[in-house]
């Protein structure tokens, strides 16, 4: 889901880096009037988490890999524009230190996991969980499906505007000899490659990874469940 | 506060765990013989799918040159090699992510801190 530096055309990357100015702005902004000292590890953890957990590659044999983003969760538990720059900031380094991700296509890529996928999926864990927003030891069953659709949606949306935003640069930039110049797929072939592994396969896996972590926090580290809004 | 910084000790050791078992992702794909994700092929790969290599992506795509580029170090490429290689990128860009993290959240601690007196 990690779109390259050439596959989309000027219009796409230029819109994306114009969409997530002002929403990294938007989030500072959030993050400085309830930021105490004491969250700026729980930032650095999430950042921390969300980098490393997209390293796990899972493979679909003699196919494609994918992995989770950890985008959801993290926003269950920092609360959703700290989960923002937290994710945003584990996308920007695998992007300038690890080509992973494009440069170009920061603005893109930040777009689609770390403001759709976190707010969508927040959004989601809230309808579900509706009041139930504490898991405790002997409660928080609806606190947990929530969480789990949550992701599973957030992740699917995602893969989605990725799969969308290279599917439209065949007809946004076409050469002069009528072929694609950027991302040379169509949507009819990007939106079943992409969405039939992330609805089958790699969003099931980041519901999974959320409620597992979840489980274990919920033992070892109550308050972190304990939502402060 | 010493009880909340060893209870987020546990967690850093959690992300350090996670950090050992990160070449999983390179070996699982490999034993399934899987390729990379879908979208991400290099121009190479572009030519040998689409069979001919877009001129705008090829331009942008050489805007920049990672300094560790697919977590793996030159000459590295293949096999506990290159495990090792990805094991110490996770090391680096956990430490690059943690360090923009602190910076940024006392930045903006501090103009909080600020707006408030």
């Amino acid at each position: 889901m990690h779109i390259p530096d050439g596959y989309l055309g000027p219009i796409t990357y230029g819109s994306l880096w114009a969409a997530i100015a002002p929403i990294w702005f938007y989030a500072s902004h959030q993050i400085k009037k309830t930021l105490k000292a004491t969250q700026i590890p729980l930032l650095a953890l999430s950042a921390a988490f969300s980098f490393v957990v997209m390293m796990f590659n899972i493979p679909i044999p003699g196919g494609t890999t994918g992995h989770a983003t950890g985008a959801t969760l993290i926003a269950v538990l920092v609360g959703p524009w700290t989960a923002v720059i937290a994710v945003s900031i584990a996308l920007v380094v695998q992007a300038l230190v690890f080509g992973d991700g494009g440069i170009t296509a920061i603005g893109a890529n930040c777009f689609n996991m770390a403001f759709a996928e976190v707010l969508v999926g927040y959004a989601v864990f809230r309808l579900v969980a509706g009041r139930q927003r504490e898991a405790t030891s002997t409660q928080g069953t609806r606190f947990l499906i929530g969480a789990a659709i949550g992701s599973y949606v957030g992740i699917n949306l995602a893969a989605f505007l990725t799969a969308f935003e290279l599917g439209i640069q065949t007809i946004l930039h076409v050469g002069q000899d009528g072929r694609p110049i950027y991302s040379p797929f169509p949507l009819r072939l990007t939106i079943p490659a992409i969405m039939i592994e992330h609805l089958a396969l790699f969003g099931i896996i980041e519901a999974v990874v959320t409620v597992v972590v979840l489980l274990y926090l919920r033992r070892s580290h109550p308050d972190l469940l304990r939502r402060q809004s | 506060m010493k009880t909340q910084k060893s209870n987020y000790g546990k967690l850093w050791t959690g992300i350090g765990i996670l950090m050992f078992l990160a070449p999983m992702g390179l070996i699982l794909p490999e034993l399934f013989r899987a390729g990379g994700a879908w979208g991400e092929w290099g121009v190479e790969e572009i030519r040998d799918i689409a069979g001919y290599v877009p001129g705008g992506l090829k331009h942008i795509s050489e805007v920049w040159s990672a300094p560790i580029p697919d977590y793996a170090f030159s000459g590295w490429n293949k096999g506990v090699k290159s495990y090792i290689a990805y094991l110490a990128s996770g090391l680096v860009g956990i430490v690059i992510v943690v360090a923009v993290s602190y910076v940024l959240g006392k930045v903006l601690k501090r103009e909080n801190d600020d707006r408030v007196q």
